[in-house]
């Protein structure tokens, strides 16, 4: 029998994107519940005895950030996440468009939780057509007397609002969105505070990503053992995992967390297409480090504790394949330029690190480097690593460093092709580069 | 006056209802979709609008039009086809894709085809990485995305457009009054507000020729 789906339900329940469909398969139900019998505390309390953790990349426990929220001060805040814009990433688009009332449940009870009184969902601008489609929904949720003053005859009141990001990578930077929805640039904060004292509009706000929240109402509904018996121990549920790059089959497959690579890549995405094989992995989109695509690497469980063990971050789950026709410097230069495009320019390493990995990784791929560029790259991707106010610095450095590491042939017979061609056809652009990372070197 | 009070004031009303009285600045952004609603870019005018609405700076204003990639402070074509070529899109053949297209369409990335339809960029990942090659289509209007596309499904779209701009034009015409200079038949162009003189081209002269400090601004007769 197939499993039962708790994120992707519309694959099984058609038109459960319909108010009245949704309602009919308990929707909605979860929210009443809290709402008109559970202290706040305790609907923290029975999130945190899930084990949910954030699926927005860096897997945090979820009941334990709303714990954090600071009493002492007040209006709370609960901002969803739905920035989704890491290269590979395409799950919370398909929840938001096919199951939207159970992500809109999750919204509406993170904000009871908290007692916040307004929510806000940030969508990236590219969303335009998913943020007007949530207007809809929340509209006709006002209507319906689930959303809005005095709920279920208590005096609870909850309104949701949408708000549209315009193009920018970094806003789905915890901080940097909330600036963004400040009307500010959208450039990350220096931490402490963290948004539970020091949010939205400088008040106590929990931010979530969509597919975390989207799992709010079931675990409510259910209990947290019913949702602790999917999954892992220390990574308990489903998680919707976002397969792209040379498969069969991409697209997104919910599964348990701690299901291998192998049967995401074989079982679900149909294997790769031709006679090709599995080269490398990114799990965690474009900001992933680049596994090497053996057996133990394969036969590895997906989840927030197995995956670093083959050196890498689970992230988002938004697992590129990449085959053997796939030349590593190449990819690098792809990565690289995406968060060269996408740095904010608040800090200095990662502004001008990503600036000059990009001229160095197209200078590679275009052959026109020697061996030492690809010291000099590896010297520049140490020189953000690790310095950087938030992680996208960082990000931009794992397939560089990885790629580098694990798949130096690529880059040698780049590099050494084009010595044996022209030992000193060098470019004004190359010298700047070495000297300016021998200044780095000596400060 | 606050044009933007005038021509929007339901839509100006029910943004600054979403954020709290006393953070008017967060309406910074719904309020410069809706000032590119008509033009497809936000005019010097319209961020002193928003400003004055806000109480903040005109530069305040224009320095978040600077920093995301969705506004746009010059005008580009009616349709701007934004493709992306990320990563996960180019293992499935997206580089190709835009090539292809650039050469169909006669233009670079960056660029605007000279009857001032479409603008052809390269934009970092759309979350549709599974159904490459995709684009999103941005209008003033807002957004639609397109995917699992071919180059040949690519051009008929723009076929279309041209044949819906065809008509838009020929109705146009019709509506106008008899005695209507001569000069106003058809698409112009002409220097925004704030340049001392005003002058008239004509659209076939194409917008991607004209020097990009001009700030040369599209009036679409017919309208929307």
């Amino acid at each position: 029998m197939e499993a039962e789906l708790i994120l992707l339900r519309h694959r099984q329940i058609p038109e459960i994107d319909k108010l009245e469909v949704y309602r009919k398969n308990g929707g909605w139900e979860a929210f009443r519940k809290v709402v008109t019998t559970m202290q706040p505390d305790a609907v923290t309390d029975v999130v945190k005895a899930s084990g949910l953790r954030g699926r927005g990349g860096a897997g945090f426990p979820t009941g334990l950030k709303w714990s954090f929220t600071d009493k002492k001060v007040w209006p709370h805040y609960v901002v969803a996440n739905a920035d989704e814009s890491e290269p590979g990433t395409f799950k919370d688009r398909e929840i938001m468009e096919s199951n939207p009332f159970q992500f809109l449940e999750g919204v509406a009870i993170a904000a009871y939780a908290v007692q916040a009184h307004a929510a806000y969902v940030y969508l990236r601008g590219e969303f335009w057509q998913i943020g007007a489609q949530l207007d809809d929904k929340i509209a006709e949720l006002e209507a319906a007397g689930v959303l809005g003053d005095n709920l279920f005859g208590s005096s609870y009141s909850l309104r949701i609002y949408t708000h549209l990001g315009a193009g920018a990578y970094i806003c789905g930077e915890e901080t940097a969105m909330l600036e963004s929805m400040g009307g500010l640039l959208g450039q990350p904060r220096l931490r402490p505070p963290f948004p539970p004292s020091f949010g939205l509009f400088g008040k106590p706000t929990v931010v979530n990503n969509v597919e975390t929240l989207s799992n709010v109402p079931l675990i409510i509904d259910r209990g947290p053992e019913w949702f602790r018996k999917t999954g892992t121990e220390k990574s308990p549920g489903n998680k919707i995992f976002s397969l792209s790059g040379r498969v069969n089959k991409p697209g997104n497959y919910e599964l348990p967390l701690g299901t291998t690579f192998r049967t995401l890549i074989y079982e679900c995405g149909g294997g790769i297409p031709g006679e090709g094989k599995v080269k490398a992995i990114m799990p965690a989109g474009a900001s992933s480090s680049l596994i090497v695509a053996n057996d133990k690497a394969l036969d590895t469980p997906m989840d927030y504790e197995s995956v670093p063990a083959v050196g890498a971050q689970l992230g988002s789950a938004s697992v590129i394949i990449i085959d053997d026709t796939v030349s590593i410097d190449w990819l690098i230069a792809k990565t690289v330029r995406f968060f060269q495009h996408e740095s904010c320019g608040k800090c200095t390493p990662c502004r001008e690190g990503t600036y000059w990995m990009k001229h160095i990784t197209n200078r590679i791929t275009q052959g026109q480097s020697g061996p030492e560029d690809l010291q000099l790259l590896y010297d520049v991707a140490s020189q953000i690593k690790g310095k950087c106010l938030c992680a996208l610095g960082d990000f931009s450095t794992e397939a560089v460093l990885t790629g580098l590491d694990r798949f130096r042939g690529d880059f040698e017979a780049k590099v050494n092709a084009a010595e044996s061609r022209a030992a000193d056809n060098r470019t004004a652009d190359n010298r700047a580069a070495e000297s300016l990372a021998v200044e780095s070197r000596n400060h | 006056m606050n044009s933007l009070i005038e021509k929007y004031p339901q839509d100006v009303q029910k943004i600054l209802g979403k954020y709290p009285a006393d953070q008017k600045r967060a309406a910074v952004m719904p309020l410069l979709y809706l000032a590119q609603r008509e033009l497809g870019y936000v005019t010097r005018q319209a961020l002193v609008d928003i400003a004055s609405l806000l109480e903040i700076s005109s530069t305040e204003v224009a320095s978040i039009v600077g920093f995301y990639t969705l506004y746009h402070g010059e005008a580009g074509g009616k349709y701007r086809i934004q493709v992306c070529n990320d990563l996960p899109c180019a293992l499935r053949g997206a580089d190709d894709f835009l090539q292809k297209l650039c050469e169909n369409l006669g233009i670079r990335v960056g660029e605007t085809t000279a009857d001032g339809l479409v603008t052809l960029e390269a934009v970092t990942c759309l979350a549709g990485c599974d159904r490459a090659p995709m684009f999103q289509v941005q209008t003033g209007d807002g957004l639609t995305y397109h995917e699992n596309q071919t180059v040949e499904s690519t051009l008929a779209l723009v076929e279309q457009w041209k044949s819906e701009a065809e008509a838009a034009r020929a109705a146009a015409l019709a509506a106008e009054p008899a005695d209507a200079p001569e000069t106003l038949a058809g698409d112009m162009l002409t220097v925004e507000a704030g340049e001392q003189e005003e002058v008239l081209v004509t659209a076939e002269q194409g917008i991607t020729r004209q020097p990009a400090d001009k700030r040369i601004h599209i009036q679409e007769l017919g309208g929307q």
